[in-house]
């Protein structure tokens, strides 16, 4: 079962990926299958585990402060900045519509 | 629990300069259905209209340190000063969580009746923006950390303090996250200014289930939320200043109908703007469905200048925030006295009993107390809690005066108040001690003054030039004459006056 186009279409809008060609799309679709050998597995009365760290003991921090006033240290990397801020543009600006986009989608 | 709203559903049209409404028309008045629900009439002919409003509120938690980062939380400090790498999204950083969040969140759960669950889990939920720098939010969606419980709260009747009906709004739930950082919006460069000292700092969200029907219901609901919270607390929640944000989502349908699509109503600043939004809202989708339109399942922006609201610009359709669990950290697990293990260092567990028995009186008890101790009415209680420090000031003037309680009450609420009201002062910063008051109502009391020369001698305290009662009355003469033969007299020379006429 393939991805269709508008899913393709559909991450690259979410993620910001850019599959970029017919090979990048493979390795998706392989990705997939690979994941989907899960379903092969009778889970039937099984809770779902979401992370090897299921059985670890979750850290819990005292309430005290011993992190930050590092502003110039942080600013170093921004390519701009205004008085201590970071810039950004006004508002999301959103990627381009698939017609509207050089993408090696359009072709497939 | 009793649902809807209890009175009559009115909405005042605003012609002219007065504001905006949805359109032109006269007034409104509208009758309550038999269920009690709030039902506003439509056009003649036209079926009446159920109102459905939810809330989903943000209350900035009260630590020192963030939730997931040993950085500091306060309002006011330099651009970017707050901010630790983790904070940043800085590649190689992990989410530390803070125990003190995890108490605050606990405490609120009790304090609104909800099941805590030992065991709750972390998420991402994933968009873009600019004070989000991970690209993520760290949330619980899954699995939060207390479901199912309840807020009572009450209404005046008809706007008169003497009937006061008690409402319940369902808690669906609470989780904990991550606040983001914030933005600043430069129109004329055309850019935004990003700080990160917010981001990061520790959230509950509460979830109220659509149980509310107006703004006034809507506005009770978070007012009492605020007081729990304060007095908890685990949040200061004060709106101006960011701690407690609230997001509306109404709807309307007709009784026996599904509900309608709602919308989602952000951008709200205060208690009193909740209920302007609301019920502009309400009143707007009427509009809309009456004269054949329909309703947008969209975000929209409250303006307080305009009194209305706008759809929000930059709202990309419906979201897909792709949750997957956080991998960096494991479930989190509660105890109580009957899990407690017994090998763990006290630091690193938190039970659930032990914050119970601990949780202080919430206002709901606080109030009651306050009726059978002073015996003092219901709504009197409501009006002492509401403004800060006035309950600890009334109990002084108690204490210190011979006055009962019961009469005490209205000096506080009628005159210092109002006075407090006029001036807008703080309890905190009145000119009229609770040592001060007191004096004067013992002078009261004895029967020295009346209570005309009572109320003369406040207006003089009032002034703050340092006197005490008994100073200004002597100064103004105006002790009551205790003397039988002068009282007599005065009456004698009265008398003959009115003889001579």
């Amino acid at each position: 079962q393939k991805v269709t186009v508008e899913v393709l279409d559909h991450l690259e809008h979410l993620a910001l990926v850019d599959f970029r060609d017919a090979e990048g799309v493979e390795r998706l679709q392989k990705a997939i299958q690979f994941a989907d050998q899960l379903h092969d597995v009778n889970t039937d009365g099984v809770e779902p585990m979401d992370s090897v760290l299921e059985d670890r003991c979750l850290y819990l921090r005292g309430d005290d402060v011993t992190e930050g006033n590092c502003t110039n240290e942080l600013l170093k990397n921004a390519r701009e900045k205004v008085e201590e801020y970071f810039v950004a543009p006004p508002g999301n600006i959103p990627l381009p519509k698939l017609e509207e986009r050089e993408t090696f989608l359009q072709s497939s | 629990a009793a649902r809807g709203c209890g009175g009559v559903w009115r909405r005042a049209w605003q012609r002219g300069a007065g504001g905006p409404s949805p359109a032109p028309r006269g007034q409104r008045a509208v009758a309550c259905n038999a269920r009690g629900g709030a039902v506003p009439a439509g056009k003649s002919g036209l079926a009446p209209w159920e109102p459905v409003v939810g809330l989903e509120i943000h209350a900035q938690i009260s630590s020192s340190s963030k939730l997931f980062s040993g950085s500091q939380v306060q309002f006011a400090a330099p651009p970017n000063s707050l901010v630790s790498f983790f904070d940043a999204s800085l590649p190689g950083t992990l989410p530390v969580l803070n125990r003190r969040c995890v108490e605050a969140a606990v405490m609120t759960g009790l304090a609104l009746n909800c099941s805590i669950n030992k065991k709750s889990l972390f998420d991402r939920k994933h968009y873009f923006y600019a004070d989000l720098p991970a690209g993520y939010q760290i949330t619980q969606q899954r699995v939060p950390i207390a479901v199912n419980g309840s807020l009572s709260y009450s209404l005046c009747i008809d706007n008169k303090m003497s009937q006061m009906v008690t409402k319940t709004v369902r808690i669906k739930q609470i989780q904990l996250e991550q606040d983001s950082g914030k933005s600043l919006h430069d129109d004329t460069r055309s850019q935004t200014l990003v700080d990160l000292n917010r981001a990061g700092v520790g959230l509950m969200e509460v979830v109220m289930e659509p149980d509310m029907c107006c703004g006034e219901e809507a506005a009770a609901a978070v007012r009492e939320l605020q007081l729990i919270l304060q007095t908890l607390g685990s949040s200061q929640a004060v709106m101006a200043e960011g701690q407690l944000r609230v997001d509306a989502n109404v709807s309307v349908h007709h009784p026996g109908e599904p509900y309608g699509v709602r919308t989602e109503v952000k951008n709200i600043n205060s208690i009193r703007f909740l209920a302007k939004a609301v019920d502009y809202e309400i009143q707007r989708q009427i509009e809309e469905l009456e004269s054949g339109g329909t309703i947008l399942n969209e975000t929209r922006a409250f303006d307080s200048k305009l009194g209305c609201t706008v759809p929000m610009r930059d709202k990309e359709g419906k979201q897909d925030y792709r949750f997957m669990p956080e991998p960096n950290l494991p479930p989190l697990i509660l105890y109580d006295a009957k899990s407690l293990p017994a090998n763990m260092n006290h630091q690193q567990v938190v039970n659930i009993d032990l914050i119970h028995e601990r949780l202080p009186d919430l206002p709901s008890v606080k109030r009651a107390k306050l009726v059978e101790r002073y015996g003092i009415l219901p709504e009197h209680s409501f009006t002492l809690l509401n403004e800060d420090g006035l309950t600890e000031f009334f109990e002084n003037v108690v204490k210190q005066t011979q006055m009962k309680p019961k009469k005490v009450i209205g000096w506080i609420l009628n005159d210092l108040l109002s006075y407090l009201k006029q001036h807008s002062l703080t309890v905190k910063e009145s000119p009229v001690s609770s040592f001060l008051l007191a004096d004067l109502l013992n002078l009261l009391e004895k029967k020295e003054i009346s209570s005309t020369a009572a109320k003369q001698v406040l207006a003089e305290l009032w002034k703050g030039e340092g006197k005490t009662p008994l100073e200004i009355v002597k100064e103004k003469k105006l002790e009551l004459i205790q003397d039988q033969k002068e009282l007599e007299q005065i009456c004698q020379a009265v008398i003959d006056g009115q003889e001579n006429e």
